[in-house]
């Protein structure tokens, strides 16, 4: 059976303490991307009691997805906003999700992000990276951007890390390995990048200052 | 001298765009920071190097 709201926000509390859990529950970010570091990172920023998540992304569950994604093969041919929709309900039933099944463009941004606290830079290609960072900094500039660069193969988790490149935008990664270089993406190594990202959200939404 | 990723170059005077053609760097792929801000595509020929000025330039690689 599915617990209350206010058992669920009553336990959540107690893991985190009542400051700390206000400013989660109160917190919206978005997630630019779905894939292996998008849903890795909704899945820890729904579990950790974030109130409200925006999900972005215009692609569909493919079997090519399920060696690092968090999704399931009953799922393949859904919308990856629907499919991850449904699977963070499953985690934590008083979630609030918005979907945008859209490709962002420089036309819609504004549109998509303007109610998000920070944002989550999730995309597959650097060109796309680029131009997240790109207009986040020109037209959102009171917003937070965590983006990821660098997780592909097979190197050492140790070499994932998250640097703070000013007071709004931290980069997580090894900000060398290339999907291109050999190997592609592997589901430890992207896990890890996407916690990097995730945990970076937490300790903004904490008042954290150093990275 | 301007700080670029950790060195000292000669390069004050010069426009962000102008250093960048310079370099291997491809303006679509990267991102770049500027005293603790990020710098917008639009401004990379407006801005002018100035001595003293840090700079990092991050370039993105595929996978996510």
């Amino acid at each position: 059976m599915i617990p209350t709201r206010e058992e669920w926000q009553r336990t959540l509390t107690e893991r985190h303490g009542e400051e700390l859990q206000k400013k989660l529950s109160g917190a919206t970010v978005a997630i630019c991307g779905l894939g292996g570091l998008g849903s890795n990172i909704a899945v820890s920023l729904a579990r950790v009691g974030i109130g409200k998540l925006i999900l972005i992304d215009f692609d569909m569950v493919d079997i090519t997805n399920l060696h690092r994604q968090q999704y399931k093969a009953e799922q393949i041919g859904m919308s990856k906003t629907d499919a991850l929709a449904q699977n963070l309900s499953e985690i934590a039933p008083y979630l609030e999700i918005e979907q945008h099944n859209v490709k962002v463009t420089t036309d819609n941004i504004v549109g998509l992000l303007h109610n998000a606290d920070i944002i989550c830079e999730a995309f597959d290609r650097p060109e796309e990276k680029s131009m997240l960072v790109d207009c986040v900094f020109e037209m959102l500039s009171d917003k937070y951007l965590v983006s990821g660069s660098g997780m592909a193969g097979l190197g050492s988790a140790n070499l994932i890390k998250t640097r703070k490149l000013t007071s709004h935008f931290i980069l997580c990664g090894d900000e060398i390995s290339d999907i291109s270089d050999g190997m592609g993406l592997v589901c430890s190594r992207v896990m890890l990048c996407a916690a990097h990202q995730a945990h970076a959200v937490i300790r903004i939404i904490a008042g954290e200052k150093d990275f | 001298m301007v700080k670029i990723n950790g060195e000292f170059l000669p390069v004050d005077g010069k426009t962000l765009a102008e250093y960048l053609e310079t370099t291997s760097f491809d303006p679509v792929i990267i991102a770049v920071e500027r005293n603790e801000e990020i710098v917008p595509k639009s401004a990379y020929n407006k801005v002018i190097l100035k001595d003293g000025d840090i700079l990092e330039i991050v370039s993105f690689v595929g996978g996510g």
